[in-house]
């Protein structure tokens, strides 16, 4: 029946990553950001929590009960309130692992999904995004040609995660018109990483430019296997995951803007005093819960195995705008000190503008 | 569990609603909104019978109270949950105003008025003062705070209660009061009035108390001409030494300085489950204005695409697509608030959230719907502009809008209200 309230093992799981969130994303946040890179120690603490293998059946090696993007949602805006750039990072084999157990072949399933359930940090990710002002997801420019019993794959990648160190990827392409998913292994003939991202925001997570160049791998790689996969399913769940990530940065903003205010005293009371500030906080609030409940229907859909193309599309639109809304206010009512980096404000605006171009970049 | 499912009743509920808001509604809407201070007897007569079997169940209620039974073993014992009033209330109510807001509000019957004395009355003055909502013909309540000097301030209200022997004598003047002269001339209804027993003592003063129709004294002195809900009666009521008797108080008469439970906190809470039911109603309305919006740009082959990128969009559809985030946003946000009434959670923020985003959302939504459709928008020939007029109220009863964001700003900060003006 109807209800607002996680279940008593998702509010332990909240609890258990808010924590970590705490003492490990918020703390290490600064330096991962300046120094565009995350020690290695921090993303295997981060794995050990096991976030997917409790979403992984164990006929394929978890332990978990299956996927339930309820349950993902509610890790992800944990972990996005910690730091966003720091929780890519980790989740980053998630855009391999997550379309594979939804939309994967048995055979693909049972091939991959194991090696996210060990004790080691498992290097995969998907190549998704391309480098153009217009880049359309069901109009890829990057192409798979089928000849014989092999995939071609031509084309160029932008905003790959990790992909220098990755051992397999999945590559987003279009085939006569419609977007597949391939499995590729990072060092086939002919896939190149070309060069490191510089980004606005999420300055921790490496990302890299891809080429690929009459990539050749079996037919038996692509997602789903013959008949393929559903990608605008695939997409839909990525929308819902964007959209949980934005509710965390903009969470932390609002937070922090809000104590902030009770705390700064000028013209001889708190700032928050004045309706001015006042107000924006509540509208920040309000917007964030918003955004959450939208973000929650969209993905019990996708649980309930409904169509939820619509319900995730309007949430990823509000994602984009709140993300951002709520982060500038949260630079705005810091003054000065919201544009200084040793704060964190400014940080948090520049990953939440990022919501609107990191689509494909972010799943569990 | 979080859990979107729509309890089966209440869909089937909303079906019918969705029939008289069709059926019913729609054809007159126009009429009544040309005809303003005119009853629509056609809405009313169809509403009537629902509505006294609903009060009868509850008089009924108090009636068994009375003749000392126990009360019935409440059923909303926390874990599973069979009932949701207050979110079939939502449903109903947004379907309602889909229909027509101005028409929704003529609904006979004790509306906000019967649910405080539902709330804070005897089983006694239940079963005296609602038995006439559970039988004859149609009769209205009203709920009178609003005075010229006191709207936003509630605490400011001037008109007084003083006690004569074995009864009250009320003076003052309410304005802007719905179904006004319905409740005091146009039926047999009743009007609660919130008056202060003792200006000294400020909130604590403040009770509210029950002024039947046609007691001497009590009268209608004006029906107001108004931007939009036109068919909605809005009246200014005057008490001049009114009696009513020593009973019709509800709570206690004390004024304690600590809160009294039944007093103006108590008073101030109905709020927390009516503020979710205006946000509803305006929700009816947005959705109205998107519906049609999304009709005629279907007639012209321009349909709204979910999931292409943004630059794709044309801007009239990224236009209808935001109307819809914001629709499903405000709605969301009202679900949850009725939802917690039904949870028995404190929800005075949540139902103050959803206030404050519906009211936006539908103000905006319908203003942008008339834009969109240009010249035939702001045509009187369709209900586009008339839904504009009809939404800016949500913005302004129950709180306005920045007085809800106020209490938003109150909450998440730990302010009262002398910190937080
Ligand atoms: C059609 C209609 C039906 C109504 N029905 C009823 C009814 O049934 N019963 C009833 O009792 N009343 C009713 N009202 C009255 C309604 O609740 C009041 O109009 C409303 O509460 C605002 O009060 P006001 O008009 O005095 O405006 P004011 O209180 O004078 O407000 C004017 C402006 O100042 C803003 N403002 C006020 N105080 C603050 C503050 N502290 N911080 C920031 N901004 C502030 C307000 O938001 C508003 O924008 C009705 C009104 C209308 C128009």
């Amino acid at each position: 029946m109807i209800s607002f309230t996680p279940s008593e093992e998702q509010q332990m799981l909240i609890d258990t990553l808010h924590k970590f969130a705490e003492s490990e994303l918020r703390q290490q946040a600064h330096d991962c950001d300046e120094n565009a890179e995350v020690p290695m120690s921090l993303i295997k603490t981060g794995w050990e929590i096991g976030l997917l293998p409790a979403s992984i059946p164990e006929e394929y090696g978890g332990f978990g009960e299956g996927h339930s993007m309820i349950t993902s949602v509610l890790a992800l805006e944990e972990l996005a309130w910690g730091d966003l750039g720091i929780a890519l990072n980790m989740l980053t084999p998630a855009l391999f692992a997550v379309p594979v157990l939804l939309e994967g072949s048995e055979e693909q399933k049972h091939e991959y999904l194991r090696r996210f359930c060990e004790e080691d940090f498992y290097p995969a990710t998907a190549a998704f995004v391309e480098p153009l002002f217009q880049f359309d997801p069901f109009e890829m420019k990057t192409t798979a040609t089928r000849e014989g019993d092999t995939y071609v794959l031509n084309g160029e990648k932008a905003y790959v995660p990790l992909a220098e160190a990755a051992d397999v990827m999945l590559v987003y392409a279009n085939e006569g018109g419609q977007t597949q998913a391939f499995i590729v292994p990072r060092h086939t003939e002919g896939l190149s990483v070309t060069k490191r991202e510089s980004l606005m925001g999420v300055r921790a997570l490496p990302m890299y430019r891809l080429k690929l160049e009459n990539v050749r791998v079996p037919a038996a790689n692509k997602l789903g296997g013959e008949q393929g996969a559903n990608f605008t399913r695939l997409l839909n769940y990525m929308r819902v995951a964007t959209a949980a990530a934005a509710v965390g940065v903009a969470r932390a903003s609002y937070e922090y803007a809000r104590d902030y205010a009770k705390e700064r005293v000028q013209f001889g009371e708190p700032i928050a005093h004045r309706q001015s500030i006042a107000f924006m906080l509540a509208e920040m609030a309000i917007d964030i819960d918003g955004l959450r409940l939208m973000t929650w229907e969209a993905a019990w859909q996708l649980d309930k195995g409904q169509d939820a193309t619509k319900a995730a599309y309007l949430a990823k639109l509000t994602a984009d705008d709140v993300a951002m809304q709520v982060t500038d206010r949260g630079v705005q009512i810091l003054g000065g000190y919201g544009y200084i980096r040793e704060f964190p404000a400014e940080r948090w605006m520049r990953n939440g503008r990022g919501i609107a171009t990191l689509e494909g970049v972010i799943l569990l | 569990m979080i859990d979107f499912t729509i309890p089966d009743d209440i869909q089937q509920q909303r079906k019918l609603f969705e029939m008289v808001a069709r059926d019913v509604m729609r054809p007159i809407a126009r009429y009544y909104d040309e005809h303003e201070h005119e009853i629509p007897w056609e809405y009313v007569n169809r509403m009537w019978p629902l509505v006294k079997m609903e009060w009868a169940q509850r008089v009924t209620r108090a009636e068994r109270q009375l003749a000392g039974e126990k009360k019935e073993k409440k059923e909303q014992k926390s874990g599973k949950r069979k009932y949701y009033p207050n979110l079939q209330l939502v449903h109903m109510v947004e379907m309602l105003c889909w229909g027509d807001a101005g028409l929704y509000l003529c609904t006979p019957g004790p509306a906000l008025a019967g649910f405080a004395i539902d709330a804070a009355g005897t089983p006694e003055q239940k079963v005296r003062l609602l038995k006439r909502f559970a039988e004859g013909d149609p009769k209205w309540g009203a709920m009178a705070i609003t005075e010229p000097g006191a709207g936003s301030d509630v605490s400011a209200i001037s008109t007084t209660a003083v006690r004569d022997g074995d009864e009250w004598v009320i003076n003052g003047e309410k304005i802007f009061i719905t179904n006004g002269w319905l409740a005091l001339e146009a039926s047999d209804g009743l009007v609660v009035v919130w008056a202060t027993v003792d200006k000294s003592a400020g909130r604590a003063g403040i009770k509210s108390f029950i002024v039947p129709a046609g007691t001497p004294g009590a009268k209608v002195t004006k029906r107001e001409h108004k931007l939009g809900i036109r068919a909605s009666d809005t009246a200014a009521l005057v008490f001049e030494d009114c009696r009513i008797p020593l009973d019709n108080i509800l709570g206690s008469p004390e004024v304690q300085r600590r809160e009294d439970k039944r007093g103006f906190k108590a008073a101030m809470q109905t709020f927390d489950m009516s503020r979710p039911v205006v946000a509803a109603g305006a929700m009816g309305v947005a959705r109205a204005a998107i519906e049609f919006v999304k009709e005629k740009l279907a007639e012209q082959g321009i349909d709204i695409p979910y999931g292409v990128p943004k630059h794709k969009l044309s801007a009239v559809q990224r236009d209808v697509l935001e109307m819809e985030a914001q629709y499903k946003m405000a709605w969301l946000l009202t679900v949850r608030a009725a939802v917690m009434t039904d949870e028995r959670q404190p929800n005075a923020l949540q139902a103050s959230m959803a206030k404050v985003k519906a009211g936006k959302a539908v103000t905006w939504i319908t203003q942008k719907a008339v834009e969109i459709l240009g010249p035939l928008g702001y045509s009187t020939e369709y209900l586009a502009e008339k839904w504009m007029r009809d939404a800016k109220i949500n913005d302004i009863f129950e709180g306005t809008g920045q007085i809800n964001t106020l209490i938003v700003a109150r909450r998440i900060l730990g302010y009262s209200s002398r910190e937080l003006k």
